[in-house]
């Protein structure tokens, strides 16, 4: 019912496209600095990790990029940096609206004849499903750049065999996997979170518990359907 | 002008509105006053349509708002403005974007024309040069002033007033009523103001209903009120020591 309302027909088009361009810059832009900043960290990591497991010499080094690009490209970016984006985005998305909600700025909305679900939720879920691809690609490229530089610093393996790696046995394919998961959960998170916000009665005690249940269901629901998706794109 | 007949609200088993019948009238202000939790918001909010009536109608120019159509309500609640009790300003937008809204909402005005309506509407509530300030930026009285220009910059034909003076000093509290009455006789608006602040009904009470238990209790102006005889009106006019001495105790 309330999906219904987000996506009735816009009352004015240009007020509605004002507000996608500030959610694409309050949901996607402001959540650049924990992207790069997680998204280097990782990728060092993993690249680390990967290249202290590989101990036999039958296991080419090239294997350090490979295993980075992989590990990155497949659930890093696509899950893992959409899980912390439901702890950023959703928590933010649910308090905002949950305090709309007790403070009746929902309520003047509706009394002004405006269609508040529509003007507050569409745009947010427009502007996720657009940005959120941009910031998980951006990820995935800081992330294989963190590897390098960890990587090649720290002896792990050369530049030549980290590029080699990260080369190695590319399928396309998978980057749409991985973009798809990325859409489904861009809707997941602005959707559920919107809900719980929207939802809200009663006091500041309540926006709380909104945000929690926001980012917990998110959460929950992101896994459940990476397993999903998981399941339908890589074993059929 | 507004009528509602008869209009009934049960929330959980409690019945809050019990048989209401009253008038509004077009160019005055509308009083529906009671002590706390008596069900006088719980009638405004039916009356914007923001509670569905059990029963009963409530009629905007003899238009049935709760069996018009979806696009038939959305068609009057654009001729609605509202002043709610803790203001409802938008907390991302400035107070010129608050005020704004409506027009950007409804209207096709060029972006001069808008800013003008703007500082009009502004320039009504003595707000002139506040246009940049967020509202976490502004005083309670100001936040009040700034919901009102927001309220009447579409033009309504009807304002409503949810408790316009909670936590106002008694001297804001009169600019907030005097701003009221001028803006409805001004642009000969349908004003209902919910209130229980005594000062406001002997203000600007032209026509009032007195609510006791969810039931219209006592109708009239401000002029009968301070001669009324009905117990449970008396009691809520005369509860102060200071509003015995300053108007008098009429006879029991």
């Amino acid at each position: 019912m309330l999906l219904y309302r987000v996506f009735a027909r816009p009352q004015k088009h240009s007020v509605y496209m004002r507000q996608i361009i500030f959610e694409i810059n309050n949901i996607g832009i402001s959540s650049l600095p924990i992207i790069v900043i997680i998204s280097v960290f990782m990728g060092g990591i993993i690249t680390i990790q990967s290249a202290h497991a590989i101990d036999s010499p039958l296991v080419p080094l090239y294997a350090v990029g490979f295993t980075t690009r992989e590990s990155i490209m497949l659930e890093f970016s696509p899950t893992i940096v959409c899980l912390i984006l439901a702890g950023k985005v959703g928590s933010n998305i649910a308090s905002e609206i949950g305090a709309m909600r007790i403070t009746e700025q929902i309520d003047a909305l509706e009394i002004m004849g405006i269609n508040s679900a529509g003007y507050l939720i569409f745009p947010k879920i427009a502007a996720a499903v657009f940005i959120f691809p941009f910031l998980i690609a951006l990820s995935m490229f800081l992330g294989i750049l963190g590897g390098y530089i960890m990587g090649v610093s720290s002896g792990a393996c050369t530049a030549y065999q980290y590029i080699y790696g990260i080369q190695a046995f590319f399928d396309p394919g998978k980057l749409y996997y991985s973009f798809t998961k990325v859409l489904v959960f861009a809707f997941i998170i602005t959707s559920v979170s919107a809900y719980f916000g929207y939802n809200t009665r009663g006091g500041a005690l309540e926006v709380g518990k909104s945000s929690t249940s926001a980012v917990v269901y998110s959460s929950v629901l992101i896994l459940l359907f990476s397993l999903i998706l998981t399941e339908l794109f890589i074993n059929h | 002008m507004i009528e509602i007949r008869n209009i009934n609200k049960t929330f959980d088993d409690r019945q809050v509105v019990k048989d209401v019948s009253f008038t509004f009238y077009k160019g005055k202000t509308n009083l529906i006053i009671g002590e706390s939790g008596c069900g006088k918001t719980t009638i405004l909010k039916l009356m914007v349509g923001l509670h569905k009536a059990d029963s009963g109608e409530i009629l905007y120019d003899g238009q049935n708002f709760p069996k018009l159509s979806v696009n038939e309500q959305e068609t009057v609640r654009k001729k609605i403005g509202m002043l709610f009790q803790g203001g409802a300003l938008f907390d991302s937008q400035t107070l010129e974007e608050n005020v704004q809204f409506p027009l950007d909402m409804f209207t096709d005005l060029t972006k001069a024309e808008k800013l003008e309506r703007v500082n009009f509407c502004l320039e009504k509530v003595q707000l002139v040069g506040k246009n940049k300030l967020y509202p976490a930026e502004l005083s309670g009285g100001m936040k009040k002033r700034a919901a009102l220009a927001r309220a009447i910059a579409n033009n309504p034909s009807y304002l409503f007033c949810d408790e316009p003076n909670s936590g106002l000093d008694p001297k804001t509290s009169i600019v907030i009523d005097n701003l009221i009455k001028n803006i409805t006789e001004e642009f000969n608006i349908t004003t209902i103001i919910v209130t229980h602040d005594m000062n406001s009904v002997i203000e600007i009470g032209d026509n009032i209903m007195f609510v006791h238990k969810g039931e219209n209790w006592w109708t009239g102006d401000k002029s009968q009120i301070l001669k009324t005889t009905n117990k449970e009106l008396f009691d809520f006019v005369f509860a102060s020591e200071f509003m015995k001495q300053v108007l008098g105790t009429p006879q029991k």
